[in-house]
Parts: structure tokens; C-alpha cells; sequence
């Protein structure tokens, strides 16, 4: 790949998925925007009780 | 690409998320975040562990931004946050790729008026359940009913609910988590309010194919809870009393009705309208299901070239589905990128540490309040006042939220103004901030060991709830401890280590390729050790895709790209015979080909794939006509005149699998089977084609193969675990019995071909697991990181694992979890240099006694004895500060008390355990 490219992304959307791309992403060496439509990030897994198996707090 | 900004109403650089205007805000309006189930105000954050923890003003309910009046948010504003002016704002943003992982929403049943679900307020979704089983839920994880705030006796769950339904929804595809959801929620449940709830489950077929997903349904059958395998049509309201009546069918065809106190419907995963239209401005296709379409082979690739996706957008699944996919999508965005790595990205500004050694102890004291989770209970200024009388200590704030961002900052300015030499903060746990607590260290100068936290809050104001006084005087005797060992602490030094950029990727199947070539694309020199003589694994065996895809074309390309990519050597008829080292570290003997090769590599991959159950029942064997899957997938390749000419065909599933000696679920033989099905349908559609199942597994969109093959005449018939289909020959004829579940009489079937559906089975690495130190579980396959978070790597720090070898999956699986383990890998390699900690056993050569009890011992080999020839303490032993894990079990064992604990010293634990006495 010998093409001019930017050495950003944008991730839309700050659940489990977007949170851990975000942080591979920038752990790899690019910048990253995390979009978020609601005032906080976590998504849906932050909404659960506990996870299967290990029954840590989703939190 | 073009942004909207929305604002918040809240200036986030001001806001220090004190509450005061939640307190004082007028305008109640239900709990978004608690599904409605509570209040909250127009002002809010959604929930205490909020990121950022910072309030934001709902514009459409706000008093003031509807109609001009209230303000009084911004009268008691304490920082003058409130910025009622905000303006929505467009930011352009350049960048050179994008993720999508926009989620799902949850199936919204209000439509379905026979469930009554907008009426009866004790017919919740398993979404609302969830915020009623949490602790921070409306009813702080009380299992109660809405409409009378009792505990329910009786609970049903109804399965598929906006799943696998074109009748009253429009959703064909199965929604992947809902069973497993559903029984978790079972089980939790019981162990809310006892073993005697009773909790029943009315399901179609239960999908729980994911990796100790069938020993939980297990294990939940024998806790009791009830799985009823009925699709329930209506829930009745019985007068007034809140209860239901349901009705349903049970397997011996009786009517039956029963009164529930509560019912859960377990609701689907879909795509809301606004992420379609959001999929039509960037242009990328979607599935008929609405779901993100890719390819088997480019499983997070959208239909536009750098645009990727991941999570429940590719398709309904789970987290660890998901957050693999996070990691493929990483992956596949910084391999398209690769050329400008580090070209955008800011180096934090390294603050010089300042030397503390011999000064004497300055100790700043933060005690947090933790919003009212410990201030709630204890009284944190009484503890504060408290911690100034303590030797030493020099300074002590309270703090609302130690943890925010601002507070950070504030405390990073103290330490310096102070002239802190060592920071204790009483607030939470260790184990999820001290590594913040110690950034702020770092970043006011101070080495990040010169910390020590006391826990009065998951150990004392969670759990002396009930007794404030006594937690408050706990909460004194905690902060006094800590202070009492921070006086003694002493900076600890990390050692920098460079990490070797080259990997190593053991098997060159699908999996194993994928992972090299997303390393390569990166830019790392890998290498594929495969112990056969030729690339390509298990996927050689298969025929085609349900995607129409020839798996033999696909292989055939992506193994001529490693063939000729010049960062990938391949070593064929390859194994290792040692592993040294650690992480950043490793020195692999590889042999083969009728040598030794030291490798050198700072990260391993291990794809090491799994392989198919050769089945000891059925009459496998005897019979040419009677076949594994994959054995009839090379007849399907051949064009084998068998397959034409057959009048019959029969699968039977689950061989070999989810039987007591092997329970768990291989996860592909359903969608195989199936796919297969409409394979043989299709090249003769008068063959009569039987599938023989116990629960049809065809999860996600793979439900639309399920749908297709019942419309081509593909009959199925279910069948237990202790009626299994019998095999007999009666002269030539080839005959399976099975009982029909319907009408309970046994079914004779006359067949061509039998298919056996049989397990996938783990290659049992032991040898592989003892030279990288990573686990197998009970059934042979290699155990994750964490289940949810860390499924692609191990708990050991360097070695990352992916496809069969992890837990049996199909390609398009296999290859995300490949390229996620490439990602977590290039995570650590783009580091070049990592750091060991401090907080490493140490020993004191002139003590030791060369027992070897420590080498003996350690789990992690970090202790070695010195060569006799050395010329400093020749045969002492010494321990390798990268390979220890600051465990402690040396220390303990040293019969010579010649190992320590940097940081855990003698006198720090003694001064710690004295001062417990010492009354306050």
C-alpha cells in the first residue's frame, strides 16, 4: 500500500464494540475519534446486571 | 467527514459533577438509562460511573429550554457551567478510516398487543429485568414487580420475542443472546429471592453454542429452573390481582395453562431506522435482516473500501463476538492505514521524577466521598479531620469524585505545591484505580510506587451499610494503616525492555494465515510454524459457504498471498520443541525438516485449530454410505456419483456433542447440516432429506438457512438425549429409527447417506500450554484472558490465541478472532519497549541458601540459579524481574527469609498490622 492515507479514524458509536476498537486503534499508533450519541459512553453493556460466567458486574 | 455536535447545555471543562442542580431541578421525567422504570430530572448524567462524569441538559424537557422559565440549575451552578446558549456544531473531520460499531437497538413489543406488554406493568423486557436484578437499578436490585412491589413467586420468560418472527414483526433472523440472556437472568434471579422462585423459560429451541454457554443451561436445569419448549401466543391479565395466565402446548401435545406473577420478554436485537439511513449516506450495503453485509473471508469489511464495522451491527451477537469484532475491525483500519502509523498521534509529556530518597516522609491524604456511595454512609470529613492528626501526614482533602478528570488535576497541582512525597487516597478499590491514582502521581513528578489506597468502600460503606458509626471508625482505622505503611514506602524502579518486533504464529490454517497476514500488512516480520506439509488446516476439508462461496477458491488466494508475502516465512512440517523467555522475549526452538532453529520473537499467536470427532456410535464404520460432515463435504467436492443418484439423506446432529462426556455445543454442525441440506436439495429436489436435531442452533442471520431449507422440503425432527436415533442395517437397506416428537411413535427412515453431525474436537496442546504457560480448560480447549473482555489473547502477557483452538467456530469467526489477536498483539509490539513493574520478589544473595525451593515453586519460572562459574555469588539464585508477577509465593517459601517484596516489605506490613491495634 503505497497510497497517501491519514493516520486517523473515526469509531461511531462508544459501546463494548467502539471502546475496544478505539483503544486497539490507538494503542497501534492512530489517532482516534470516538463518536458517541449520548452524553456518555459504555452502550447497552453498562445497562446489564452482570455478565455470564463470571458474573462480574457488566459495570 | 461532517459531525453534528449536539450540545449538552453543560460546559464539561466546568462541570465538576457535584449534583447540585440535579438536586434542584424541577422537572422529573423517566430514567432512560433504568429503561423508564424511574425517575430522573432534565438535568442528568445517565448513570455514577458515567464517562465523562459530567451532567447534560435533555433540551426537550428542560423548563427553560422550552419555555424560558427555571434556570435554577444555573443560579446554584457552583462552577457557572450551565450554558443555556449552546448551539448545535458541524466539525469536519479528516480521517483515513472508519469503524462503525453503532449497536443495536432492543425489539420494542408494544406492537404485539396479545402480549399486553404497553398494558400490564408486570410484563417487562428482559432489558427493563436487567435494571431490576442491578443494584444501582430502580429498585437497587430488589427482585420486585411494578405494580405492587412484591416479590414475585413465579416468573416466565418468553423467548424470541422480535426474533425469528416474520408474522407479527419482520424480523427473520435469530437474535444469538437471547437464550443465554434469558437464563442468566434465571439464575440470577433465583439467587435474588431463593432457590424456591420459580422460574420458567417458553422457547423455541435453545441456542446456547457459545464457549460454557451449554454447562450454564445445564447447570441451570439442575437449579431448577424450567425449560418449556412452546412459543406462548397471549399473556391474559387474571382480574386485577397483576398476575398472567399463559397458555401453552406441552411436549405431549396437553393444553395447559399456569398463573405467572411476572413475565420477561426476551426481546431481540435490531437495527433501528436511523442506523439504516445512516448505512444509505455512507453507502455501504445491508442484509436483508437490516444487519451490516461482509464477506465470510473480510468479516468486518463494509461494502466501501475503508469503512469497517463491528458489534451487533454485522449481525446479532454477543460481547465476546463483539469485541472481537472490535479487535478485527482495529485490525483491518490500521492495516489499511499502516503507511501513516504515528503520523497523528501526540507522545504525553514525560515529567522528570523527583528524588525523595532520604527525605523525610510528606504524606498527602485524599478521601473521597465517591458521590454518596461512601460519603453516603460514612462521614468522610470526620475521617478527614481524623487523617491530620496522623504522623507525617501533611495534607487531606475531600474529594466528590477522586476519580474525575478535574479532580485528578487538582490533585497532581497539590502534591506539587505541597511538596507531597508519598499520596494515600481512601476510596474505592486498587484493582480498578490505583493505576489512575498513579498517572496523577506521575504526572505531578512523583515515582507512581510512592501510593498506597485503603478501600473504605467496597470494604466498609458497601458493606456496613447498616452501621454508619462503625464503618466511620473502620474507614479511620483503614486510613490509618495505609498512612502508617506509606511513611515506609520507598520509590521502586521499572525496567525498560525492548520488545523483539517479529511474531510468531503457531498453525497455518485459516486462522493462523489471517493472523500473519494482518501482522505483515502492519508491518512485522512472521513467522508460520504448521506442523503438516501444506497451509490451509481444517477449511481444506470444507466444500462451500452458505454464502455461495467455494471455500477451496478463497483458500487457494489467501494462501498464495502469504506464499508471496515477503515479511511471512512459512515453516511447513514444523513444531516447536521449547519456548524460553517472556513477553517482548521469546526464544522458540522450532523442529522440523530435520533440524533445530532458534526463532526469536517478542509475540506468539497460537491458532493451533481443533479437528473433527471420528463418531463411535451410529454405526460409523461400517458402512461406506454412513459419513462425517466433512466427509460429505469431499463427496459434494468429487461430484460423487453417490450424492446424484441418492433417493434419501439423513443428518443426525449433535454426535458426539453435548453429551455428558463432552458437554458442550460445536457451535457449526447445525448451520453446516442445514447448509448442506439445501446443497443436496438443490442438485436433486425430489431426494427426501431428513434432519434429526435436538435444538436447531442456526444463530443470527444463519436463521434465513434454517427458513430456506424448511421451504425447499427439508424435514426435521427432534429428538432427546435419551431417545437417540437408532442405526440398523436390514440387508442392504440402511434404516434410522427415530421417535417423532409429535406423534411419539418411531419413525422408520430408509437412507442413502447418513450424515453424522459429529463434534469438534481441541487438539489437547498440552505441550504447547506448559511451554507458554497459558491453560486448558476441562474440555482441551485454551482458556481466554477473560470470557467477555480479553477473548483473544491469554492471561499470560505476549501469547494471543484465535479460531478452533479457542472454542469451535465457523470461518467467517475464526477470521475475526485471527485478526483480533493480530490487533492485540500489534498493541503491544507498536510499544517497541515495555516496562516491568516494580512490584517484583528480590533476593539477597548472601541468604540465599541455594536451596531451590523458589525455582522449584514459581509458577511463572522467574527465579533461576546463577551459573557456578559466575564471579558474584556463583549458584545463588536470582530472579528475572520481566518473567515475575509480584505473587509473593517465594517470599512466603524462603526458608532462608532471603526474598522480598518490593513494596510489600516487612516493615511496611508490620507498621500496617501494628497500627490496626493502635485504638483511634
Amino acid at each position: 500500500m503505497t497510497k497517501d492515507v491519514i493516520g486517523s479514524v473515526l469509531v461511531v458509536g462508544g459501546g463494548i464494540a467502539g471502546m475496544r476498537s478505539a483503544l486497539d486503534l490507538a494503542n497501534s499508533g492512530y489517532y482516534v475519534y470516538l463518536l458517541e450519541k449520548s452524553p456518555s459512553i459504555g452502550g447497552v453493556m453498562s445497562q446489564l446486571d452482570k455478565t455470564f460466567p463470571t458474573n462480574d458486574c457488566a459495570m | 467527514m461532517e459531525i453534528v455536535r449536539h450540545p449538552r447545555y453543560v460546559d464539561e471543562s466546568k462541570c465538576i459533577a457535584c449534583g447540585a442542580c440535579y438536586e434542584k431541578c424541577p422537572k422529573k421525567i423517566p430514567d432512560t438509562y433504568n429503561q423508564g422504570l424511574a425517575k430522573r430530572k432534565a438535568i442528568y448524567v445517565e448513570y455514577a460511573q458515567a464517562v465523562p462524569l459530567k451532567y447534560r441538559i435533555d433540551p426537550d424537557t428542560c423548563i427553560y429550554l422550552q419555555k424560558k422559565k427555571c434556570g435554577a440549575c444555573k443560579k446554584l451552578c457552583p462552577t457557572g457551567a450551565i450554558d443555556f446558549d449552546m448551539k448545535e456544531k458541524i466539525d469536519t473531520l479528516n480521517v483515513g478510516s472508519v469503524v462503525l460499531a453503532p449497536g443495536f437497538k432492543p425489539f420494542d413489543p408494544s406492537g404485539f398487543d396479545t402480549y399486553n406488554y404497553a398494558n400490564l406493568p408486570n410484563v417487562m423486557t428482559a432489558t427493563e429485568f436487567e435494571r431490576i436484578l442491578s443494584a444501582s437499578g430502580p429498585t437497587t436490585g430488589h427482585l420486585i414487580r411494578m405494580s405492587d412491589h412484591k416479590e414475585p413467586k413465579k416468573i416466565a420468560w418468553l423467548q424470541c420475542v422480535g426474533s425469528r418472527d416474520i408474522n407479527r414483526c419482520d424480523n427473520p433472523a435469530c437474535s444469538s443472546v437471547c437464550c443465554m440472556y434469558a437464563i442468566k437472568e434465571a439464575v440470577i434471579a433465583k439467587e435474588h429471592s431463593g432457590d424456591d422462585l420459580d422460574c420458567a423459560i417458553f422457547y423455541m429451541d435453545m441456542r446456547t453454542m457459545g464457549k460454557e454457554f451449554e454447562r450454564f443451561y445445564e447447570n441451570a436445569k439442575k437449579k431448577g429452573v424450567r425449560f418449556i419448549r412452546c412459543r406462548v401466543h397471549s399473556i391474559v391479565p387474571v382480574g386485577d390481582t397483576g398476575d398472567m395466565e399463559l397458555r401453552y402446548v406441552t411436549d405431549d401435545g396437553q393444553v395447559t395453562t399456569e398463573i405467572f406473577e411476572q413475565v420477561v420478554l426476551s426481546v431481540g436485537l435490531q437495527t433501528p431506522p436511523e442506523l439504516v439511513a445512516l448505512a444509505d449516506r455512507l453507502g455501504i450495503s445491508l442484509t436483508k435482516g437490516n444487519f451490516c453485509k461482509t464477506d465470510p473471508f473480510e468479516p468486518v469489511a463494509t461494502s466501501r473500501e475503508g469503512v469497517y464495522v463491528c458489534g451487533a451491527f454485522q449481525g446479532p451477537k454477543d460481547i465476546p463476538q463483539s469485541v472481537i469484532d472490535a479487535g478485527a475491525a482495529a485490525s483491518a483500519a490500521g492495516e489499511f492505514l499502516s503507511p501513516a502509523r504515528n503520523t497523528l498521534t501526540r507522545v504525553p509529556e514525560i515529567v522528570p521524577e523527583t528524588n525523595v530518597i532520604n527525605e523525610r516522609p510528606r504524606v498527602g491524604v485524599f478521601v473521597c466521598r465517591c458521590g454518596v456511595n461512601i460519603a453516603g454512609v460514612v462521614d468522610v470529613p470526620a475521617v478527614a479531620e481524623y487523617a491530620r492528626t496522623l504522623p507525617y501526614v501533611e495534607f487531606v482533602a475531600d474529594n466528590l469524585y477522586s476519580c474525575s478528570q478535574d479532580t485528578q488535576d487538582i490533585m497532581a497541582q497539590t502534591i506539587r505545591e505541597q511538596n507531597l512525597n508519598r499520596v494515600v487516597v481512601a476510596a474505592c478499590t486498587p484493582k480498578t484505580h490505583e493505576p489512575l491514582f498513579q498517572e496523577t502521581l506521575i504526572a505531578a513528578g512523583l515515582n507512581k510506587y510512592l501510593f498506597e489506597m485503603a478501600n473504605i468502600r467496597n470494604q466498609d460503606s458497601w458493606v456496613h451499610k447498616n452501621n454508619p458509626e462503625l464503618a466511620t471508625e473502620k474507614a479511620m482505622d483503614l486510613v490509618r494503616m495505609a498512612v502508617s505503611k506509606a511513611a515506609l514506602i520507598q520509590p521502586l524502579k521499572e525496567t525498560a525492555l525492548n520488545v523483539n518486533q517479529a511474531a510468531l504464529v503457531i498453525g497455518g490454517g485459516v486462522s493462523g494465515m489471517n493472523a500473519a497476514r494482518s501482522l505483515s500488512r502492519q508491518g512485522y516480520v512472521t513467522h508460520i510454524v504448521e506442523k503438516s506439509d501444506t497451509l490451509g488446516g481444517q477449511a481444506r476439508n470444507l466444500h462451500t459457504l452458505p454464502s455461495g462461496d467455494k471455500v477451496a477458491d478463497r483458500l487457494e488466494k489467501l494462501a498464495a498471498q502469504i506464499e508471496a508475502d515477503e515479511k511471512i516465512t512459512v515453516h511447513l512440517n514444523t513444531t516447536l520443541a521449547g519456548v524460553e523467555g517472556f513477553v517482548g522475549n521469546f526464544k522458540t526452538t522450532l523442529a522440523g525438516n530435520g533440524g533445530e532453529q532458534v526463532l526469536e520473537h517478542g509475540v506468539a499467536v497460537i491458532a493451533t485449530g481443533g479437528q473433527e470427532y471420528k463418531p463411535a456410535e451410529y454405526r460409523y464404520g461400517e458402512d461406506p454410505r454412513i459419513l462425517t460432515s466433512l466427509e460429505l463435504d469431499r463427496k459434494l467436492m468429487d461430484n460423487d456419483p453417490a450424492i446424484e443418484s441418492a433417493r434419501s439423506a439423513v443428518f443426525i446432529q449433535c454426535v458426539g456433542s453435548r453429551e455428558p462426556e463432552r458437554p458442550y455445543c460445536s457451535r457449526i454442525c447445525c448451520t453446516h447440516s442445514v447448509h448442506n441440506s439445501i446443497e443436496l436439495k438443490r442438485a436433486n429436489p425430489d431426494m427426501n432429506v431428513f434432519i434429526l436435531y435436538r435444538d436447531v442452533r442456526t444463530y443470527g442471520e444463519k436463521e434465513y438457512l434454517y427458513r430456506e431449507a424448511r421451504e425447499l422440503g427439508v424435514i426435521f425432527v427432534r429428538f432427546d438425549l435419551e431417545h437417540k436415533p437408532e442405526v440398523r442395517k436390514d440387508g442392504d437397506r440402511l434404516i434410522v429409527r427415530v421417535i417423532d416428537h409429535v406423534l411419539g411413535i418411531p419413525m422408520d427412515i430408509e437412507t442413502d447417506i447418513l450424515t453424522l453431525a459429529s463434534a469438534i474436537l481441541p487438539n489437547r496442546e498440552e505441550k504447547l500450554a506448559r511451554f507458554f504457560k497459558v491453560p486448558l480448560n476441562e474440555d482441551g480447549f485454551f482458556v481466554e484472558k477473560h470470557a467477555k473482555l480479553g477473548p483473544s489473547e491469554f492471561a499470560t502477557d505476549g501469547v494471543f490465541l484465535c479460531g478452533l483452538a479457542h472454542y469451535p467456530k465457523p470461518i467467517d469467526e475464526s477470521i475475526a478472532q485471527a485478526r483480533a489477536a493480530a490487533s492485540r498483539a500489534i498493541t503491544l509490539l507498536a510499544r517497541e519497549k515495555i516496562h516491568t513493574s516494580g512490584q517484583v520478589a528480590e533476593i539477597n544473595p548472601s541468604w540465599c541458601s541455594q536451596c531451590g525451593t523458589c525455582v522449584s515453586l514459581c509458577p511463572y519460572s522467574a527465579p533461576t540459579f546463577r551459573s557456578p562459574e559466575e564471579r558474584f555469588w556463583p549458584g545463588k539464585a536470582e530472579i528475572n524481574p520481566a518473567l515475575c508477577k509480584g505473587c509473593g509465593l517465594c517470599v512466603a517459601s524462603c526458608r532462608s527469609g532471603a526474598i522480598h517484596l518490593k513494596g510489600f516489605d516487612n516493615d511496611q506490613i508490620f507498621a500496617q498490622i501494628f497500627s490496626m491495634n493502635e485504638a483511634g
